[in-house]
């Protein structure tokens, strides 16, 4: 069953091959995924610019780079988990209490550096907690998920109860990391493209990564051939929460505030972001630059529409067209691929 | 293809055993453990919480808790077939806003605007159904955007705007009980009547066979002469159809609003699971569907009465679903642990219902 030959060159087997394939190599590059929803993204950039003088200077290009920040995070790690062919709904929860949790730590005295690294560990907790129900008791994940989704905000809800973590609580210097700036680049931004640069780099080169495809791809095979699936699921989610857990600690920062609410329905962002950017949704095939370039390109959108005058309202439901609008194209390109080879295997022999 | 071969988790059977005994039969089955814990909260509920069996503890659960009622009914269905519709609650906002925006802007007549609404609510289906049956585009991803699309079109169209003031008639009648004064609302006679439909659709006509088989094998449905495309795009129809009801209720109810209804498809989904249905589709019926639907209501209410704060009841729903998914699992391991037993391997195989190979072998080449 070839479901898969969606993104041509995001494919796991794509590894670029020696000889005079550098025309293939540009052709895969140019007709891939990754690059459109980047031509799109800068698109808007350019549109916005034109539009507004300034939407690339100061505090708005800041703004630019630094929002997408979280959901870059949160859009890796649900990356990591659906090319598993699962799916983790509870990320806006695990964020909202790790984002806690770090406001927290801090306000009873706890280093900064205690408090980011105790939220990243809760988060990978919390991601445990879903990996082993799913990997052990072979259960869908969306179904977990959903009820951890519920349950950890819940949690957190009694936990935190109508209270909020102020900015006056929390270390001025952990504070100043949210507006920090490299050369313009918000540090935070820096963060993130550094973890997704690694995902992308051990889901590329090492066994591991190959086998989280392998295992989306075809679990029966994957289990046939003794890949160790429930291992490398429960890792999946484990990173997922992980990486949630960061998205918390950036969420504390970056707000300066935390209250019961945070990360409500960020969910549904991170796996829109994932299928945007060419993640299939049952697993196997899309990569991390692709759901990275997607959460740009979701929270670019949520800022240049009301300056091409659409409103605020309708943000949601542009998203939800987009997100249509990217799955049928990517059946389409499939169908188109998928007659091809017929056609090539017809001719061949 | 069209379908995404989730591997089974655990391969239970989907059909009684009938080399066991009846009391068996009807005990050992999902549903009956969900009827047996909707029973016993709620006889704990009336003997120890106070308020419990006053006069509008019922009244009150089913008026609050008819959208999930409502939709549960199409989303069992769906989720039979192997599909899921995570858009239903958007589609009620939408519609619930179309009715207001019919009946207070364009001064329509309120039956007319009732009928636009079931219109948007018929279309919101149609485009989810075409581009699951039609287009096989997996219905996960396909309602994850149609989530955010409806919600986006009924937050633009509303803004922050509630639309109230519908006419008295109705929105009184909504409150009505059966009989003057009972402690059951007149609602839930249209509400009993759409459930036994659905239950006489699912369980007892030939849709409702190609439903169950869909959702086992769509292969050998298609082989069967079940439409399949034609099934599902019917189905999600229906469920914009119910939803579209469920946004005139609710707009009655409150008001209209952009953002009424917000993540009520998870609970929707966790009454369908707490039910009996199998996530990956071919199993589950509408009697555990809706005793499901009422545990949840119950333990809701009475949570509530008990001064327990709402989130509370968030943990308890998303542990019960994550138990009632478990469980059956959970089950399997266990019965293979304990001793005198056969232990089976990791899917407990049918036992006695699948002629032995050796032995039949004559009598079954009858032709």
């Amino acid at each position: 069953m070839s479901t898969l030959e969606k993104t041509p060159s995001a494919g796991p087997g794509s590894a670029p091959r020696r000889g005079p394939d550098l025309a293939k190599v540009t052709g895969d590059l140019l007709r891939s995924r990754e690059l459109a929803v980047l031509v799109v993204l800068l698109l808007l950039v350019v549109v916005a610019t034109v539009k507004s003088d300034g939407f690339l200077s100061g505090d708005s290009w800041r703004d630019l780079l630094l929002t997408p920040s979280i959901l870059l995070l949160l859009a890796a790690g649900q990356m990591l988990v659906i090319i598993t062919r699962n799916v983790d709904l509870s990320v806006g929860s695990t964020l909202g209490i790790t984002a806690y949790a770090a406001g927290d730590l801090m306000s009873s005295g706890s280093s900064p550096w205690v408090a980011a690294l105790g939220a990243v560990a809760l988060g990978a907790l919390l991601g445990a907690v879903n990996g082993v129900i799913i990997a052990f008791g072979r259960v869908p994940a969306l179904v977990i998920t959903l009820g951890t989704m519920l349950a950890f905000r819940g949690i957190l809800l009694h936990w935190a109860g109508s209270d909020r973590v102020n900015a006056g609580e929390m270390d001025p210097g952990f504070l100043d990391l949210g507006t920090a700036q490299v050369l313009t680049i918000p540090v935070l931004t820096i963060i993130s493209l550094v973890v997704v640069v690694a995902v992308g780099y051990y889901l590329r080169t090492s066994r591991g990564g190959r086998e989280l495809y392998a295992i989306g791809s075809d679990p029966d095979a994957a289990a046939l051939f003794g890949l160790p699936i429930r291992r490398r699921v429960l890792g999946a989610f484990i990173a997922s929460g992980a990486l949630a857990g960061l998205a918390g600690v950036f969420w504390a920062t970056r707000y300066g505030g935390v209250s019961s609410n945070a990360g409500e329905g960020i969910e549904l962002q991170a796996v829109a972001a994932a299928v945007i950017g060419g993640v299939a949704i049952f697993g196997g095939s899309g990569s991390v630059w692709g759901a990275a370039i997607g959460a740009f390109l979701l929270v670019t959108i949520d800022r240049v529409l009301p300056i091409l005058g659409v409103p605020d309202f309708y943000q949601q439901a542009v998203v939800g067209a987009l997100i249509i609008g990217a799955i049928v194209l990517d059946r389409v390109l499939a169908s188109r691929a998928e007659r091809r080879l017929a056609v090539e295997r017809e001719v061949a022999p | 293809m069209s379908t995404p071969t989730i591997d089974r988790a655990v391969d239970e059977r989907t059909y009684a055993s009938y080399a066991r005994p009846l009391l068996w039969r009807l005990v050992a089955t999902r549903e009956f453990a969900v009827f047996a814990l909707l029973a016993i909260v709620y006889v704990y509920a009336r003997g120890s919480i106070v308020g419990f069996d006053g006069p509008l503890t019922i009244y009150f659960l089913f008026l609050e808790s008819a959208p999930i009622m409502l939709l549960a009914l199409p989303m069992t269905l769906i989720i039979i077939t192997g599909e899921i519709d995570l858009s239903v609650a958007s589609t009620m906002a939408l519609t619930g806003a179309m009715l207001g925006i019919a009946y207070t802007k364009w001064d329509l007549p309120f039956l007319a605007a009732v009928g636009v609404a079931i219109v948007v609510g018929l279309l919101c289906g149609l485009v989810n159904g075409f581009l699951v049956a039609y287009l096989k585009l997996p219905s996960l991803a396909v309602t994850v955007g149609t989530l955010a699309l409806f919600r986006g079109l009924a937050e633009g169209f509303l803004g922050t705007e509630s639309i109230s003031g519908f006419p008295e008639r109705w929105t009184d009648l909504l409150k009505d009980r059966i009989g003057g004064d009972s402690s059951y609302p007149l609602f839930v006679i249209p509400l009993a009547v759409l459930a036994i439909a659905f239950g006489v659709l699912l369980h007892f006509t030939t849709f409702g066979r190609g439903v169950y088989e869909i959702g086992l094998n769509d292969e050998a449905a298609r082989f069967t002469g079940v439409d399949i495309a034609r099934t599902k795009l019917i189905l999600f129809m229906l469920a914009g159809g119910v939803a579209a009801l469920a946004g005139i209720y609710q707009s009655l109810y409150t008001v209209a609003r952009g953002d009424s209804a917000v993540n009520l498809e998870l609970q929707v989904i966790a009454a369908v699971l707490l039910g009996g249905v199998s996530i990956f589709g071919g199993r589950g019926s509408l009697p555990g569907v809706l005793a499901g639907v009422l545990l949840i209501a119950v333990i809701n209410s009475a949570m509530r009465l008990d001064g327990v704060r709402g989130e509370v009841t968030e943990i308890v729903i998303g542990c019960l679903l994550v138990a009632s998914v478990i469980a059956p699992t959970l089950l399997t391991w266990i019965s293979g642990l304990v001793p005198g037993r056969v232990p089976r391997p990791a899917a407990p195989p049918s036992v006695g219902t699948t002629p032995e190979p050796p032995a039949s072998g004559g009598s079954s080449l009858k032709s």
